[in-house]
Formats: structure tokens, C-alpha cells, sequence
């Protein structure tokens, strides 16, 4: 076991430079943007002097890599600075009550999502070629291939217009969980179609993958049920390649849900990138950037872990 | 024997194979009878069929296989009118199987016990705290280290030889009426497998199984079988009990069989002239692990150096030196009396072309895309800057020096090739660069003995034709008695004994030599039992790990 925690430390540590990295590309791309904040508050008819004014208030006639190092320590200090578009609002605070909105949909989508992408998985594989296998193979490829919008645009006009379900997933202060539950169920139902597919069918895959290995012939020949040969014999050995697809897909649940979120006005981190983006309100763009990425890097040493634990022979040497 | 009562009983057996859309045969009509407490030896080429057979006695055909004619009658039961279900309620319980690779057919992911107690749990023939109790029985039967403790090993801790004797006590796991023994010892060293050999024998001795024995080895089959059956390409050629087999057999096909060992390559002689390659003191590690220690030997222009020994004694390792691939850690490789840049990014094309290398799987080691006019050829062009018309002609040239006909062969993939032809591609390959120096690491280990016998022939004619020096790695003592002038004898990463051949096979030899040299299955079926009770006798140890 000795080595796994070495192998998580060591990653962990080339995370951190991950995301060292990740910030200094983020802040060099949005010096590239054409304008800056003072002139897009101000408007095209600002004298320069209040733009100059504006800029040196907020410290923006620093050269770049004074900014950056100036809002590298702060991070260090577990402050994200202030943001540029809602004066003097700590960034913190802004992102927290979003971040929570985040975790809470891609959690709740991935709940639906994971296991249902597993069994449907298992049971294809187990029934393969057959009319199951063909239905659920198409209506999973049909679900990722349509645009999330229209997804959505399709959940709304059938479970919204009926009133069964919310279209609109703004939470009222103070709603208990069946509450948000219930508000958020059409947003991540909409995820949960768009990211089941590509899971089932890399669990399919992994698993055929390994029914050639002799290892499966002997399962059969020692008169084992074609259920356990899959589940018990083929399953432990597909773990790693479905535990990278799915922490793929739970990290695309965290960062790439803005369409979602704008179709169902949910409050969620990507809305809050988007409008910061056009705003050159750069502090809450870092912010979000680097809690992107280190989801990404999180799930992905996750990911790894597993795949290591899955395996005796990584576990377990001679 | 002939009056027991009959266990299986399988008549006109036909089975066929999928092919793109046709159905070809495989099995053309066998007929079988094996009665309780039998074993029969089914020996074959591959492709006779023989594992076929052995997976259609458990009343299973592999994907792309099918049953198609014949009756399959296991004590009293139909195996073909059987259902899925019936048939899987007699596998792994009364009949079971034993592949030919253990390491690849347990399951990596579960312990051994685990996989030994799922038979008899899941079929209901006992508890799993009596499974595993009579499991360290059997592990302690089967003369396995650590009864106790073995079974709560994964498959990758423990040994090819440990892993082949647990798979064996996993098939009696339900002490089934009979067991399917699929070439169990052939990817086993020699000094392995006799100690697998004696542990399957005494058991199926003990519990009076029947068995079948699938192999292509006659020596070790007739330590094994009370009755023989030989196949040819689906076909039965004869059966005899194992006496007469060995001492008359009838068919030509057999006959040759018998004599395959026959080839011997002309004695040389010492050597006299100077070294083509010469290893000076390597020693050689991957990270931590040191795998050569000091070894040194040289091999001559029209000379064939065989380096011996049992897999992990460090002999392909002293390839990779020799070819740069792994830089020793000390000593140096010297070439026509220079030494080379150990490592081959900094050798010059003139000396990588010197030195070629035949692998010993041709099937993963021809690219599956390339035609043979683009395998051979790219050598011959990079090497020796051939184009167009020249080197079509000596990609032609080439294909006849390997007796393959260039008008039929240039444009074939290597998929449209048998095991034989693709090692010829492999060793024309290797001419194309026209090289001083040949390694041929196991390039007849995977393939069956007459064909194996052909490459030898031609590998001698192609080294008398063009002053090649050989290095040949094998395992097998017989190959190195046909085509060996100096044999290495490596154990350990070290070389125990080296030296003309002659001398090498007669006595006195070093105790791991001698060891190497008696485990060589004879064909003779007392072979095994006498020598068992030489070494125990002598006391000298059964096999190389204990």
C-alpha cells in the first residue's frame, strides 16, 4: 500500500504544478483580449483620463507580471481578490454560493447517471447483439448526438409543459433538499442523457474487450453462469478503462454545463465564467479557471487510484 | 484397463470453423472411447485439431466453431442433445479443463483459493470453508511450497510451474470422472515441467480420474498416456496403446514423427579464425534488478553460438545488449575487434546493418498491413540504398533464397502466410540487410516440430552460403544438439558452463548442466518414473526452484 500513497502524494504535487500552469496561460490569454475593464465599463465615449484614473484605482497600470504574482500570493493566501465588476465584492464570496449550486447538479446528475451507465453497460455486454443491446446502443447514441439544448428544449416541452417538473431551476432561499430536488431534476436529467452514453458504451467495450481471455474460457468451462462470468470475472478486470471515462465525464458534469445552465437559469459556476468573460472581469475568471482544473485534475488522480486499487498487480507486487 | 466401464464415447466427430462466410472443416470425423480411470494422449501438429476435440469433449466449441456432426456420449449423457444448462452443470464438476497457459487463464483480478473454491461452491458440492480445506490438501498433493498460505496469493505472485500445478488442483476441485490436460507443460521450462508432470500423474494416479492429454510432444506424452492417438490435420492416423506406439508404429505420418530429431548439423571443429562478436565481461540491469553478471563469450563468421537456459536466465537480456537496445552497466561488445557504442542510437548504420535479429513470434513481429515486397524490402533499401527495379529483384532473390516461390509470395500479407513461411519472412528480413551477424532468439519454439526442423535446414544452408555468425537463444536442448557448434549455458544472469558442443553434451557437467540435460523428456514411458527416483535416490533436488 505503501507505494499507492506514494503515488498519490506524487501526483498530487504534479497537480499543484498543473494548475501553476493552468493560471499563468489563463491570465496571459485574457491580456490578449481586446479592451480591458476600465474601458468597458466606461464606454467608447470615456475621456482617457477616467480610464487612466479607473486603471490606476484598481491597479491595472501594473505591468502583467507584477498582477500576477501580486494575485499569485493572494491565492496562496486563500484570497482570490476582489472583483472588478461588483467593486470591492470579495471573488470568494461571489464563487462560494455558485460553487455549491455546481456540485450540488453534478452530483445529483451523476447519481442518476454512473449507475445507470454501469448496469445498462453490464447488461448489454451480457446480452450483446441482441434487440436490448441495439435499443439501448441507439437511444444512448441518439441522446449524445442531439445538441444539450435541444435535449433540454425537448425534456421542457414534455415534462415542464405538462407541469409535472420546474423548467426554470432558480432556487428559492431556504428550500430543503426534496425542494431542490424537484427544481433541479429537468437540468440533470438533461445531463444525465448526455453523458450516459458515452459511459455505457465504454463499459460495453471494456468488457467485450476481455471475453476473448482465456481467463473468461476457463470461467465458462468450469460451468460458471454467464452473469457471474461478466460481473464477477470480466467486470474486476474493466474497472480501469470505465473509471477514466467516467471521471472524464464527471468533470465535464462540473465545467462544461453552461448551456444547461442557461437554458434552465440555473446559477451555477459556468453561467458566472461566461458573464465575467465578457465583463473582463478578470480575478472571477482566474478563480473559476482554477477550480476547473483542479476538478480535472482531482478526478483524474481519483481515476487513477482506483484503476491501481482495481489491479492486484499494481496492488500487490511479487 | 479394456474391461472398465467407458466414460466417453465419441463417434464420427465433426467439427467445422468460420471463415469469412464458409463453414471449413476442422475435425473430419473422429471417433474416440476413453473408460474410467483412463488417460489418452491426443498428439498432433496445431492445427490437427486436438484442442478441438478436447473442448468438444466438455461439449463446448469456441466462438467461430461449431459442432457439426457426430455423437458426444458422456456416460450416458448426450453432450449435443444437452442444454446450455446441463452442460454447464457437468463443466468444471465432473468434467474439467486445464489450459495450456495458466498464467493467462486464471483470473487476474481474484486469488488462487478464490478461484479454486468457485467450482465446488457454485456447483454445490461443498462448503466454502471444506473447499478450502481440502484445497491446501490437494496444493500439498500437487507438492506445492506454502500449502497453506498459496492459495491466498494472486495469480502473478506466484510461478508459471506453481500456477500450472494449482490450475491442476483447481480441475480436481470436484474430483471430476475426467479432466482435459490442453499441452499443460508447453510453455514450461524443461526443468518445470517434470516436476508438473510427476504432480499430474501422481494425482490422476490417486484419484483414478480419466483424463485426456492434449500435447504435441511424443517424450512427454508417453510419460503420460496409456493409449495414444495421433492426428493430422483433423484426421485420425492411428492409435495404439503407449508400448506399441513407441515401439512400431504403423503410419508414415507417425513414423516421421518419430524421426524429426534427426536433423545434425556437420561438426565444425574448433574455431580458429577471430571472433565476428565478442561479449567482454557485460553485466547488464533493469533498474535495481541486475539481470548479467559479467558474462562474456564470442561467436564466429559460419559458426552457431546456442545460448541455453530457462527463461529468466538472462539470455534474451544478452541480446539486447549485443543489439544496443539495453546499454550494459559494465564491460563492452566488440565487433570485428572494435567496440561499439553501447548504446544503438549512437551506432552508425554500417554497424546496425552488421547485426539482425529473428524473433521468435512471427506473427507479432511482421507488420499485419505491409505486403512482404514492403517488409523486405525496407531494409534492403535503407540499409543498402536499393530502388525501383533493383530491389524488387532482390526482394525476388530474397523470397527464393527462403524457398518461397516470388511470383505467388511478394504481394501476400503476412496474414495469408502459415507459422513456417511467416519465421522464413522473418530470417529473409534479416538477410535483406545483409548482415555478418544473425540473432535468433526461440525462432522455433513456437512452431511445430517439422516445421521447425525445415527452418533449421535452412538457417544452416543460408549460413554456409554466406558466412553468417549466428547467436541462437532456445530453451530447447534438442535444437541445440541439431544446430549448435559452441553452446552457452546461462543460469541466473551468469554463465555456469560454455564450450564446444561436443563436449558440452558428454560428461562431466556442471550440476545445473547435468540438471538442464537430464530433464530433457525422453521417449520412453519409464523415463520419467526412473529418473524421479534417480534425484531422489542421488539426492539431488527435483527441479531448479527448489
Amino acid at each position: 500500500m505503501a507505494h499507492v500513497w506514494r503515488m498519490i502524494a506524487q501526483r498530487l504535487a504534479l497537480g499543484l504544478l498543473t494548475l501553476f500552469v493552468v493560471s499563468i496561460i489563463i491570465f496571459g490569454a485574457t491580456e490578449l483580449l481586446p479592451g480591458d475593464f476600465a474601458q468597458a465599463v466606461l464606454g467608447q465615449a470615456a475621456t482617457p483620463e477616467a480610464v487612466a484614473n479607473i486603471r490606476r484605482e484598481l491597479g491595472l497600470d501594473q505591468p502583467v507580471y507584477m498582477r500576477y504574482f501580486d494575485w499569485l500570493f493572494g491565492v496562496l493566501q486563500g484570497d482570490f481578490g476582489t472583483s472588478l465588476a461588483q467593486r470591492g465584492r470579495p471573488v470568494t464570496d461571489m464563487i462560494l454560493s455558485r460553487l455549491g449550486n455546481t456540485f450540488f447538479l453534478a452530483i445529483y446528475a451523476a447519481a442518476m447517471a454512473v449507475p445507470l451507465a454501469l448496469t445498462l453497460g453490464v447488461l448489454v455486454a451480457l446480452w450483446r447483439n441482441s434487440l436490448f443491446d441495439r435499443i439501448a446502443n441507439s437511444t444512448a447514441l441518439s441522446a449524445i448526438s442531439f445538441p444539450e439544448f435541444f435535449v433540454a428544449y425537448i425534456l421542457i416541452f414534455v415534462l415542464a409543459q405538462s407541469g409535472y417538473f420546474p423548467s426554470m431551476a432558480r432556487m428559492p432561499a431556504g428550500a430543503d433538499l426534496g425542494e431542490k430536488l424537484y427544481r433541479a431534476f429537468l437540468p440533470a436529467l438533461t445531463l444525465t442523457l448526455v453523458v450516459t452514453a458515452h459511459m455505457m458504451r465504454m463499459t460495453r467495450a471494456a468488457i467485450i474487450n476481455l471475453l476473448a481471455s482465456p481467463y473468461i474460457e476457463m470461467a465458462r468451462l468450469k460451468g460458471m453462469r454467464q452473469s457471474r462470468v461478466i460481473v464477477h470475472h470480466a467486470l474486476p478486470n474493466a474497472i480501469a478503462p470505465i473509471a477514466n471515462v467516467v471521471a472524464i465525464n464527471l468533470a465535464y458534469l462540473i465545467t462544461g454545463v453552461v448551456v444547461v445552465e442557461v437554458v434552465f437559469v440555473y446559477p451555477g459556476l459556468g453561467q458566472l465564467m461566461v458573464d465575467s468573460v465578457s465583463r473582463r472581469d478578470i480575478p472571477v475568471v482566474q478563480a473559476i479557471a482554477l477550480i476547473f482544473a483542479a476538478a480535472y485534475v482531482l478526478l483524474n488522480l481519483t481515476a487513477d487510484v482506483i484503476s491501481t486499487l482495481s489491479n492486484p498487480r499494481l496492488l500487490y507486487r511479487k | 484397463m479394456a474391461d472398465r466401464e467407458v466414460l466417453l464415447n465419441i463417434r464420427g466427430l465433426k467439427i467445422e470453423g468460420k471463415s469469412g462466410d464458409d463453414w471449413l472443416p476442422i475435425v473430419n470425423g473422429v471417433n474416440l472411447t476413453l473408460r474410467k480411470g483412463e488417460v489418452l494422449g491426443l498428439i498432433g501438429e496445431s492445427g490437427a485439431g486436438k484442442s478441438t476435440i478436447g473442448l468438444a469433449a466438455m461439449g463446448f466449441a469456441r466462438d467461430g466453431c461449431r459442432i457439426s456432426d457426430g455423437v458426444i456420449d458422456f456416460d450416458g449423457i448426450d453432450l449435443r442433445a444437452a442444454s446450455q444448462e446441463q452442460l454447464r452443470r457437468l463443466r468444471g464438476k465432473r468434467i474439467a479443463y486445464v489450459a495450456q497457459s495458466a498464467a493467462a487463464s486464471f483470473n487476474p483480478a481474484h486469488k488462487l483459493m478464490d478461484q479454486y473454491c468457485e467450482a465446488p461452491v457454485r456447483h454445490g458440492v461443498m462448503s466454502r470453508s471444506q473447499a478450502e480445506k481440502d484445497a491446501v490438501e490437494l496444493y500439498r498433493k500437487m507438492q506445492l511450497p506454502d500449502p497453506e498460505g498459496i492459495g491466498f496469493r494472486f495469480p502473478h505472485q506466484v510461478s508459471g510451474g506453481q500456477l500450472q500445478r494449482a490450475m491442476t488442483a483447481m480441475a480436481m476441485s470436484c474430483r471430476p470422472d475426467l479432466i482435459i490436460f490442453d499441452e499443460p507443460t508447453t510453455a514450461l521450462d524443461v526443468t518445470t515441467q517434470i516436476e508438473v508432470l510427476a504432480a499430474i500423474r501422481d494425482i490422476v494416479e490417486q484419484f483414478g480420474t480419466a483424463a485426456i492429454y492434449i500435447t504435441h510432444d511424443l517424450a512427454v506424452v508417453a510419460q503420460m498416456a496409456d493409449r495414444i492417438k495421433i492426428l493430422l490435420r483433423g484426421d485420425e492416423v492411428e492409435e495404439a496403446d503407449t508400448e506399441t506406439m513407441l515401439a512400431a508404429p504403423k503410419h508414415d505420418y507417425t513414423k516421421s514423427l518419430w524421426a524429426v530429431r534427426s536433423f545434425q548439423r556437420a561438426e565444425q571443429g574448433a574455431a580458429t579464425d577471430k571472433p565476428v562478436v565478442s561479449l567482454r565481461n557485460i553485466s547488464a540491469a533493469y533498474g535495481p534488478v541486475k539481470v548479467l553478471d559479467n558474462i562474456s563469450f564470442d561467436i564466429h563468421a559460419r559458426r552457431t553460438v546456442a545460448v541455453v537456459g530457462e527463461s529468466g536466465s538472462g539470455k534474451s537480456t544478452a541480446a539486447r545488449v549485443l543489439t544496443g537496445l539495453l546499454p550494459p552497466s559494465r564491460g563492452e561488445v566488440l565487433f570485428d575487434g572494435e567496440a561499439l557504442p553501447p548504446d544503438y542510437r549512437s551506432r552508425t548504420r554500417e554497424q546496425l546493418r552488421h547485426a539482425q535479429m529473428i524473433y521468435q513470434m512471427a506473427d507479432t513481429a511482421l507488420n499485419p498491413k505491409l505486403t512482404l515486397r514492403k517488409i523486405i524490402g525496407r531494409p534492403a533499401a535503407m540499409y543498402l540504398g536499393l530502388r525501383g527495379r533493383a530491389l524488387t529483384e532482390r526482394v525476388r532473390e530474397l523470397l527464393r533464397l527462403i524457398e518461397l516461390e516470388p511470383d505467388e509470395y511478394i504481394d501476400r500479407l503476412p496474414s495469408e502466410l502459415s507459422g513456417g513461411q511467416k519465421q522464413r519472412i522473418g530470417i529473409a528480413r534479416a538477410l535483406a540487410a545483409e548482415p555478418r551477424f544473425i540473432i535468433c532468439d526461440e525462432v522455433t519454439s513456437a512452431l511445430d516440430q517439422i516445421v521447425a526442423e525445415g527452418i533449421l535446414r535452412l538457417l544452416d544452408k543460408l549460413q554456409s552460403e554466406f558466412s553468417l555468425a549466428y547467436m541462437f537463444i532456445t530453451h530447447d536442448l534438442a535444437t541445440v544438439r541439431a544446430i549448435a557448434d559452441d553452446v552457452v549455458v546461462m543460469q541466473k544472469g551468469k554463465v555456469v558452463e560454455q564450450g564446444p558442443k561436443p563436449e558440452m553434451f558428454n560428461p562431466p557437467h556442471e550440476p545445473y548442466t547435468e540438471l538442464l540435460l537430464s530433464s530433457v523428456p525422453e521417449m520412453d514411458p519409464d523415463w520419467l518414473t526412473r529418473l524421479l527416483e534417480e534425484r531422489t535416490r542421488k539426492g539431488l533436488p527435483q527441479s531448479a526452484d527448489q
